[in-house]
């Protein structure tokens, strides 16, 4: 298996260089890609300086957007897994291999908060009702037990990477929901492993109620869309041609 | 009457010769030419002959010649708003994968020129 990590930022010059540098210390081997989601700031160049490939997009395009770019990179290179993991250091990078493990026996792996680890992070009210349903509905789906489906922490390889790579989902939490939606519907199977969450670097998520609310009813809606939606998607039967990997300077194999 | 009659008129030609003006500009693509033009053909038919909208619509059963022109303009306006709504999503939707492929190739580039470099 060759892996990528995929660090989606947007105006993160602050933290994604210690980021980036945390993640080549963890997992040494693994080629790290940032993808600068139309940075205003010096996120790109602080990213390069660290070590990392970057990727710039010329405008914003969102998490689902900036993730997609990265899994056509992964795709067009000749990766068969890409993780995601976030500029702002909620991810511990340290979790990555054992992600990257179970991707043996499934094709996309959730680094889940609130399992049986205790846990830093915590969420309260309207947005952990959000969560809770939208756990047991998808749980559902996949037939296995899902704690933490809005985790952006995900290890995606095997059949669900060249979907994603044409189909990740660039709405509003189209990149949790949806694509998990999209990769159930496809036929690949998705896991779980625990991961522990680091408060972010810089702010917390919010708890306003009304906020939450907002968040409750959107995420509520995203789902209803992706379960409704009709996608014109490749059958995971029949296996995708896979073409060349293009040459580049890391040697491999 | 004939002053409204007037006022009417020079409107229709007006809008009509917008449409014409902005399609020999090549502001307004193809596909939408033939629509407007349409439009803005049975707009000044209606005006030259003002007999003709009391009559169509005591045909179909309507009361007020207006409340027909109303119906047809609304129906006829949530069409084009739909329309422009799905070609709007389609459009971002290219323009996304566009700069994807472009950050992709600048990338790409930008690894092949420092391969060349250290040759």
């Amino acid at each position: 298996m060759r892996a990528l990590i995929v660090v989606p930022a947007w105006n993160e010059q602050l933290t994604v260089g210690d980021t980036v540098r945390e993640i080549r210390a963890a997992v040494p081997d693994l080629p790290v890609l940032v993808v600068s989601d139309g940075s205003t700031d010096h996120t790109a160049q602080v990213a390069r300086d660290a070590g990392a490939l970057v990727l710039e997009l010329p405008f914003n395009l969102g998490v689902g957007g900036a993730m997609r770019a990265g899994f056509r990179y992964a795709v067009r290179h000749g990766y068969t897994a890409a993780v995601q993991v976030d500029a702002d250091g909620q991810h511990d990078p340290n979790e990555v291999p054992a992600m990257l493990d179970k991707l043996a026996e499934a094709d996309l792996v959730i680094g889940a908060r609130f399992s049986d680890r205790d846990d830093a992070y915590r969420v309260r009210g309207p947005r952990k009702w959000a969560m809770v349903v939208l756990s047991k509905v998808l749980s559902k789906i996949a037939k296995t037990r899902l704690t933490d489906v809005t985790s952006g922490f995900k290890a995606t390889g095997g059949r669900a990477l060249p979907v994603f790579a044409e189909h990740y989902p660039v709405e509003y939490l189209g990149d949790t929901v949806e694509s998990l939606v999209i990769a159930l519907r496809v036929g690949c199977r998705v896991t779980q492993v625990p991961a522990r969450m680091r408060p972010r670097r810089d702010g917390n998520p919010s708890h306003r109620p009304i906020k939450a609310m907002i968040y409750l009813f959107r995420a509520g809606f995203a789902l209803l869309l992706a379960l409704i939606r009709r996608w014109d998607l490749p059958s995971a039967a029949g296996p995708t041609p896979v073409r060349a990997p293009i040459k580049e300077g890391i040697s491999r194999d | 009457m004939t002053s409204t009659y007037l006022v009417g008129l020079v409107g229709s030609v007006l809008v009509l010769a917008g449409i014409v003006e902005l399609l020999r500009r090549r502001q307004l693509g193809e596909k939408y030419a033939v629509l407007w033009l349409v439009v803005g053909l049975i707009l000044l038919v209606f005006t030259v002959f003002p007999g003709l909208l009391p009559s169509l619509s005591s045909g179909l059963g309507v009361a007020v010649p207006t409340n027909l022109l109303f119906f047809v303009g609304l129906v006829f306006l949530v069409g084009v708003v739909l329309h422009l709504s799905w070609e709007v999503s389609r459009l971002e939707n290219e323009t996304r994968k566009l700069a994807e492929d472009l950050a992709i190739l600048q990338l790409e580039v930008a690894q092949q020129k420092r391969e060349n470099v250290s040759e």
